[in-house]
Formats: C-alpha cells, sequence, structure tokens
C-alpha cells in the first residue's frame, strides 16, 4: 500500500504538471479579450469604492458579440487543463487514501503527510471554485504550479516512510486540530493564488510593464473579482485558522504538554500567521488603505505559513514532534 | 465592492473647543493611538515581535538549550541576552506592544459599543428621497390594494425576515417602510474584540496567580513525594503566589508501562499511581501522555519517561549505601546518563572522621538494549538486554562548595584540577542487573536493578477554563462578523394616481452597508413578489 501511495504520488505530480502545461498553453494562445467577456459582466456590479482598478477594466475588455465563440487553440487547452487537473486532484486523493491505509490512520502523522493533506484541501477548494466560476479558469495556470512545487518540496525533503505515531498524537484532539490546521492552510493556499494575480493584474492596470506585472496583461478577469474571490477565501479561512490553532491546538497541548500555550516554535509561527491574517481583515475593512496594500498583507500572510511549514520544521527544534522532515 | 463604505468610525470628533495645549495633545495621541492605522501597525509589530522567540532558545521553554546557546556563540549570547532575547515574551519591548494594542483595543472598542447600543436602539432611517440612486432600485409598480394594506404586508414580510422594520405614514396619503437588518455583524464584532480583551487579561491572570513544576517521579513506594515547592526539578510560581499556597497532594507511582512499535517509537505509556489529596486517603488512579491526572487546583501531565538505577555501594569498612539515580536519556531509544554520588563513604568507624579524598562517585551509560557490537547506543527503548557502562572515580565531589551542582553528571572542575581522579580502567566498565563490581581499594557497586521513571509536568492556572469560553465566544462573534451582511430596504408606497380604481405603487431601494455580494439576489427576491401584480407576495425569485 505504501508504495502504491508513492506511485500515485508521483502521478498526481505528473497530472498536475501536465495541467500546468494545457494552462500554460491557453495562457499562451488564449485570445484574452473572449475569456475576459464572460468573467467582466460581473465586474460591473463589482467594481466600486476602494478598487483603483475600475476605470480600466472597460477598456480592457473590446465589446464582443453576445454569440459564443468557437472553441480556439486556446480554448480546447483549457478545457483539458480543467480536465487534467481534476484527474490530479482523483489522483491525489487516492495518494493519500492508500497512505492512510498503509498507515493505517489518519495520513497526518509527519510533514509530508501534513504537506500532502494541505494541497490536497487547496486543490480541492480551487476545483470547486473552477466549477462555480469557469471564467477564473486561467487562475489555474498558478494554482497547479503552486501545488507543484509544494508537493515537489513535500516529496524532496520531507519525504517519511509510513510510520504510527508517536504517543502524543494519540488523541482525538489530533483529529480535530490537525484536520483543520491542513484544511485553513490549503484555503490560504488557494487564496494565495488570486491574490497573487490581483497584485500583478493591478499594477499592470496601473500602468506597470515591469516583469511580473506584464504577466497581467492575460489576465482576463478583472482586478476586482480577483480581490473579491481573495477576501472570500480567506474570510472562509480565517475563522477555522482560528478554531485550528488558536483553540483546539492550545486545548489539546493542554492535556498533552500540561500548558495551553508554551511558545514553541510552531506555535510562534502560527501566532504570527494570525496575526498576520486579522490585520489583513482589518486594512482591508479600513477605507483609507488600498487594497493592494491589504492583499499584500494577505500575501505575507502566506509567506508565514510557508515558513511555519518548511522553515520551522526544518530548522527549528520543537516539541511538535509530527513536524519532523524525513529521516 | 459596490459599498457605501459607511462604517462606524472611532470616536466622533467633539465640538471644536478652545483646549488646553496639553488636553489637546493628550486627546490627538488618543486617537492617534485607538485609529484603525494604528491597530494595524501595532499588530505588525507584535508579529515582527515575536519572531526572535523562535529563532533563540527561551529560558522558559527549554532552559538547557539557551545554556548550550551561550556555549556556542559565546560573543554573541550576552548580546541576545541584554535585549531579551532568551525571554522575549516577557520583554518589556513585547509587553509595551501588547499593552498598547490592549489600550488601542479598548479605546476602539468602547466608543464602538456605545455607538452600537445607540444604533440598536433607533429606528432605521426614512427612506432617500430618491431611491433610484441607490445601488439596488425597483422601479414603481402597481398594487391592488390600498396603499395602506401593501404597507403592511410589506412590512409583514420583512419582519417575517427578521428586518427591523418601522412603517411610516407620508403626508401624502402613501406609506415608507423602512427596514434594517445586519446588527449581529457588529454586535460580533464587538463581542469577538471584547472576547480579545478578555484572553488577554486571562493570560495576566493565569501568569500571575498560576504556577508550575517539573519532577521526576521514580517508581517505588519509597520514591513518592508531597507536592511542596522543594520537591520540585524546577518550578516557577506565580508572581502573586507564595509556596504556601500549593495545593496539598502526595503522588507515588506503583506502576509504570510503556509499549513500543518495532521501530523503537513508543507507542503508548501508562502511569499507575496511588495519590492522596488534603488529609484524604491514598487512592489509586493513572494517566496517560493525552490525558493529565486532573487533582483539585493542580493537573499532573506525563511527558516523558526513563529508567532510574538503582546501585549498592560497599565501601572498604563494609558498610552499604543505596541510590536510585534517575539517568536522562539522549536518544529515542533511551541511552541514558547519570551519575551516582556517595560522599559520605569510607568513613573510618575509628575516627569517625569523613576523608574527602575517599569520596566516590560513579558516570555510566545505561543502554536498556544493548548491541552485540558493545557500542555505547542502545538499540531499543524497552530493556530487552540492559547493560551499564560505568567509570568510577573517587576523590573529592566537589559537593559542598555550596553551588548548585547538576545531578546528572560529575564536577568537571574537581576532575580537571585532579581532586577527583578515575579509578578504573580505560574502558568502563559494563556491568548486568544483579552483577557486582570490585573496585581497586576492596570496595564493591552492586548494580541491583532499574525503575522506570516518568517526568511529570505539575500545573495550574486559574484563568484556563475562562480563557477557553472567552476563545469559544470570540470565535463565536469572529463568524457572525465576517458572514453577516447589514443592509437596508425601503419600500415607498404611494396611492395610485387613479384614485377611482384604487390601489398603490410601490417602489423600493436597497442598500448594503457592507461588502455583500448576495445583496442583489436578497433585493430581487424581497421586491420581486411584492411589488408584483397583487400576486402572491412571496415567491420564487
Ligand atoms: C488584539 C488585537 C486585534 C485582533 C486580533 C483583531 C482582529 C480582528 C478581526 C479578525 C477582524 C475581522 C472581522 C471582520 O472583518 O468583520 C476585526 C475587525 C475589526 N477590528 Fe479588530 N482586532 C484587534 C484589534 C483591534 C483594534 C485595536 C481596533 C481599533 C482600532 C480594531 C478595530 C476593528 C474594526 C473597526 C473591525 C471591523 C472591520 C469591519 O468593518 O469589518 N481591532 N478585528
Amino acid at each position: 500500500m505504501a508504495e502504491l501511495s508513492n506511485q500515485l504520488m508521483a502521478l498526481t505530480v505528473l497530472a498536475y504538471l501536465a495541467a500546468m502545461v494545457c494552462y500554460a498553453g491557453e495562457y499562451a494562445f488564449g485570445k484574452r479579450s473572449r475569456i475576459g467577456k464572460a468573467a467582466a459582466r460581473p465586474a460591473r456590479q463589482l467594481v466600486g469604492a476602494g478598487a483603483p482598478a475600475d476605470a480600466e477594466v472597460p477598456d480592457d475588455v473590446p465589446v464582443q458579440p453576445v454569440s459564443p465563440p468557437k472553441p480556439g487553440r486556446g480554448e480546447w487547452s483549457g478545457r483539458i487543463a480543467a480536465v487534467l487537473n481534476v484527474l490530479a486532484l482523483v489522483l491525489h486523493l487516492g495518494t493519500l487514501a492508500t497512505r492512510g491505509i498503509a498507515a493505517d490512520r489518519m495520513p497526518w502523522g509527519n510533514m509530508y503527510e501534513y504537506i500532502l493533506s494541505a494541497t490536497f484541501v487547496g486543490s480541492a477548494v480551487w476545483v470547486g471554485v473552477l466549477l462555480r466560476r469557469p471564467a477564473l479558469r486561467h487562475l489555474g495556470l498558478f494554482s497547479s504550479l503552486a501545488l507543484v512545487v509544494l508537493l515537489g518540496a513535500a516529496a524532496l525533503v520531507a519525504y517519511t516512510p509510513v510510520g504510527p505515531l508517536v504517543p502524543a498524537l494519540h488523541s482525538y484532539w489530533f483529529i480535530v486540530h490537525v484536520s483543520t490546521v491542513i484544511i485553513s492552510s490549503g484555503i490560504f493556499l488557494i487564496g494565495a493564488v488570486p491574490a497573487l494575480m490581483f497584485v500583478i493584474k493591478n499594477g499592470y492596470d496601473e500602468g506597470r510593464r515591469s516583469f511580473p506585472y506584464t504577466l497581467g496583461k492575460r489576465v482576463p478577469t478583472p482586478a476586482a473579482v480577483l480581490e473579491r474571490l481573495t477576501f472570500r477565501l480567506h474570510a472562509f479561512a480565517f475563522p477555522l485558522f482560528t478554531f485550528g490553532a488558536l483553540i483546539a491546538g492550545p486545548l489539546w497541548a493542554e492535556a498533552s504538554w500540561g500548558r495551553y500555550w508554551g511558545w514553541d516554535p510552531k506555535e510562534v509561527w502560527a501566532f504570527i500567521s494570525w496575526i498576520v491574517y486579522a490585520a489583513y481583515l482589518h486594512a482591508r475593512a479600513t477605507p483609507s488603505v488600498k487594497r493592494t496594500v491589504a492583499t499584500w498583507i494577505a500575501l505575507f500572510g502566506f509567506v508565514t505559513m510557508l515558513m511555519n511549514l518548511f522553515g520551522v520544521n526544518l530548522f527549528f527544534e520543537g516539541l511538535h514532534s509530527y513536524a519532523n522532515a524525513g529521516d | 465592492m459596490t459599498i457605501v463604505e459607511d462604517r462606524p468610525e472611532t470616536a466622533e470628533a467633539p465640538p471644536p473647543r478652545r483646549a488646553n495645549p496639553v488636553w489637546g495633545l493628550l486627546r490627538n495621541s488618543w486617537r492617534q493611538l485607538t485609529s484603525m492605522r494604528t491597530a494595524l501597525i501595532l499588530l505588525f509589530l507584535l508579529a515582527v515581535a515575536a519572531i526572535p522567540g523562535s529563532i533563540f532558545p527561551q529560558t522558559a521553554v527549554n532552559r538547557e538549550r539557551v545554556s548550550q546557546y551561550y556555549t556556542a556563540h559565546p560573543q554573541l549570547a550576552p548580546w541576545v541576552d541584554r535585549f531579551g532575547g532568551f525571554e522575549v515574551y516577557a520583554s518589556p519591548w513585547f509587553a509595551a506592544i501588547y499593552l498598547l494594542l490592549f489600550t488601542s483595543l479598548v479605546g476602539c472598542v468602547l466608543p464602538r459599543l456605545r455607538d452600537h447600543l445607540r444604533a440598536l436602539r433607533t429606528v432605521p432611517p426614512d427612506a432617500p428621497k430618491r431611491l433610484d440612486r441607490l445601488p439596488q432600485h425597483a422601479p414603481a409598480r402597481t398594487r391592488p390594494e390600498t396603499p395602506a394594506a401593501a404597507a403592511e404586508s410589506l412590512a409583514r414580510l420583512l419582519r417575517r425576515r427578521m428586518f427591523r422594520t418601522r412603517v411610516r405614514e407620508l403626508p401624502d396619503g402613501g406609506f415608507s417602510v423602512a427596514a434594517e437588518k445586519g446588527y449581529l455583524k457588529e454586535t460580533g464584532n464587538l463581542l469577538f474584540h471584547f472576547a480579545m480583551l478578555a484572553v488577554l487579561v486571562g493570560v495576566g491572570f493565569g501568569h500571575w496567580y498560576g504556577w508550575h513544576g517539573n519532577r521526576i517521579l521514580v517508581a517505588g513506594e519509597d520514591q513518592g513525594f508531597c507536592n511542596a515547592i522543594t520537591q520540585y526539578d524546577d518550578s516557577a510560581l506565580g508572581p502573586w503566589v507564595t509556596a504556601a499556597d500549593l495545593p496539598k497532594f502526595c503522588i507515588r507511582m506503583t506502576d509504570f508501562q510503556a509499549s513500543y512499535q518495532s521501530t523503537g517509537q513508543p507507542r503508548s505509556y501508562l502511569a499507575t499511581v496511588q495519590v492522596k489529596e488534603g488529609s484524604g486517603a491514598y487512592r489509586g488512579s493513572s494517566f496517560t501522555v493525552n490525558d493529565p491526572l486532573r487533582l483539585h487546583h493542580a493537573n499532573v501531565h506525563l511527558i516523558g519517561h526513563g529508567y532510574a538505577l538503582e546501585l549498592r555501594y560497599t565501601d572498604r569498612y563494609g558498610v552499604t549505601q543505596n541510590r536510585v539515580v534517575p539517568f536522562l536519556p539522549t536518544d529515542g531509544m533511551q541511552t541514558s546518563e547519570g551519575v551516582a554520588q556517595f560522599p559520605d563513604v569510607n568513613i573510618d568507624p575509628k575516627t569517625n572522621q569523613r576523608d574527602d579524598s575517599l569520596q566516590v562517585g560513579f558516570e555510566g551509560v545505561y543502554l536498556p538494549t544493548g548491541g552485540t557490537d558493545g557500542s555505547a547506543v542502545s538499540q531499543f527503548p524497552a530493556e530487552n538486554n540492559p547493560v551499564l557502562y560505568l567509570t568510577a572515580y573517587r576523590g573529592n565531589l566537589g559537593l559542598d562548595v555550596g553551588k548548585a551542582a547538576s545531578v546528572y553528571a560529575l564536577n568537571r572542575g574537581q576532575i580537571n584540577n585532579g581532586e577527583l581522579k578515575k579509578i578504573s580502567g580505560e574502558r568502563p566498565q559494563p556491568l548486568r542487573p544483579g552483577g557486582t563490581w570490585t573496585l581497586d581499594d576492596g570496595s564493591k557497586l552492586e548494580f541491583v536493578g532499574t525503575r522506570e521513571y516518568a517526568t511529570l509536568a505539575i500545573r495550574y492556572d486559574p484563568t484556563q477554563a475562562l480563557m477557553l469560553v472567552g476563545a469559544a465566544l470570540g470565535l463565536a462573534g469572529l463568524m457572525l462578523s465576517l458572514f453577516g451582511h447589514r443592509r437596508r430596504i425601503w419600500f415607498r408606497v404611494s396611492p395610485a394616481n387613479d384614485r377611482e380604481a384604487g390601489g398603490s405603487v410601490v417602489e423600493a431601494g436597497g442598500l448594503p452597508r457592507t461588502d455583500y455580494p448576495g445583496f442583489a439576489a436578497e433585493f430581487a427576491a424581497l421586491t420581486g413578489p411584492a411589488t408584483d401584480d397583487g400576486h402572491a407576495e412571496e415567491g420564487t425569485p
């Protein structure tokens, strides 16, 4: 079973990679105007107050005939990408399931499994968004890129053979705490994709033409829509993270180590992420703070999550035994 | 985001007054401090200030690692210390930031609470003159009922949907229906921020009134302990706790069970104990890693285990002494290190004088499962092939210098200056349980056997339960705040122009007061059926 899981893992990464290539194909060949039309419609009513992008959007989206245009190379590439993406998600689930069966427990016992699960949640949320808002499909390029990178990193630096849990992990809190943290991390992960795209697109709309902003040229979704999606994903993940990391975590720590909060490096960084995401919500709720600034804070929050996932596990030594990278 | 940015701002500006400059400055600083921008900056500062605590070892977390850091970076360590780098979360600058944040929070939520209470008591304001300027607008449509009846049924519909609704009669014989919903958003937000305050206060009280101690508890009736500050290997009382405040209880461990996977990873620990609280009798109990022993005003947590060695030394005059010494594990396989020191031995019965140069100490490594190759690391954490490697020293152990000495190592200074000499050979002496080792002077050391010990963390935090309640309320408030939506809806019902036929004309407008993508749909659902010509009031959107 463990073997099977590893093979499925390789296939999963390949499938995401293939999806990424097809998304890239759509990105390169797709006529942005056409995809843009679908996405621009909600923009009219959504763009407003804080978003500096509102004037730009209409210029960028040439008026199109109402009849559906026939699919071109880019469109096909995008459709194939979406199918591959769903396939990759299924393989991803298979990887997790076989891993869980092999270990005879929830597959969240170490850093490798943790990344595997968090990326799965991210991927599932992304596919959910994709199904509800097909116009956002082009974001798949970046979400699959993020997934490939993270899964690759998991396999290369964090791989751990299937093993049992240490006694500290034998607890209901293990399931409650770790699952909620994994789910919220996954959503934060996928929330960082529209956040980044918003920053790029918005920068492009504001006339910046240096490297990362040039990517915004081919992003059909209006900046304001990206910003909204960013906020909704974060607003959903934040309470979950609050519960998982700042309530269930301390509850378990109290039962297990005797103190609910002890400034263990993992705890420190969870605290930092939480504070930064709270700052994001504040910034977004403050009219005098620009939406770009707020979104940068969200991205910064994601950097702190990555720091917690990789940095803390690899550089610092703490009580969170499941954090140990492969040994 | 077609949102009218209409949020409660912090404190309204008071009417201008010729104030004295000091008062003006104070008021200005206060307003600065309680602004959202300052809150943002303080949040950031708090996040940044927390980082060093994960980079440098913290005294409160692991004292050993701090001294290791001193050894590894002798130049840097004093500087880190000077800036509180080893006690980040107790440092003045960290405290400064969170106290400022705390003040800012108070200054921010109190006015908001006042405004919100006021808002809760006020009725929804009357419709603006031009409903068609609002983000949502449903143009006038006719209904067959009289204006009064139409307004009444609209109000009923809104009330059923939990809108706070107010019907006003207009001078032209028409009615306006004003409705507002979503007060829970602000209520939730305030609840969340007050819960944050409660948690911050709780942390403070827990720190002041809490205490904790760590202790190694070796199995056996003779090794029990009663709760007292002197009984701890290390302990910390909160500033407002005295040693006399510690609750009275005694614990002795009758059994300790550890089981392991074949890889050596621990599978489970179980400590079986007898406890006595206050003046009661001993009762049996047991606890494991995630399931502490909860006593009155103290919780006993099992955080680790190891082996204590029982050694018997018979000196050159035939006097025997027993020691049970815990050895500290140095790896996951329970390779353990420790010492047994016998300062009061080899006392000549004739003179009854202690000769400091004849004290004896043993340094050893214990392997619960020794390998076949004679390497000094254990192969497995359970005792499958126990072996103890000992080195003997004789001389002045240096125990009386008055300095607190480690009980897990011999005094290196004494060995270096030659006062304490190694008396065994180059290679440490292997001993099996029950084995005896005769030293050069005829004295003997017997390895009687081992006992398991449990590492206990004993703690009391008086505000813990309160904090949990605060956190749970805070979470509920957070969700209300994030997912609630404040919005207003107005209907203007005028008499139809054609008075003969009766009937009325209804126009509607809607204003989302916060970011609310679903508002258009809700508005359509409410106004669609309601202004349709005399059909059902409610229908599918
Ligand atoms: C302990 C520090 C604080 C934390 C963890 C915190 C956290 C949060 C969070 C998570 C939200 C988002 C809820 C929402 O968007 O509805 C929020 C909203 C808000 N916070 Fe704080 N906050 C803190 C301190 C403050 C302070 C000091 C102020 C006052 C300056 C403040 C004013 C507000 C306001 C006005 C909102 C509502 C924003 C809106 O209209 O949605 N907060 N806070």
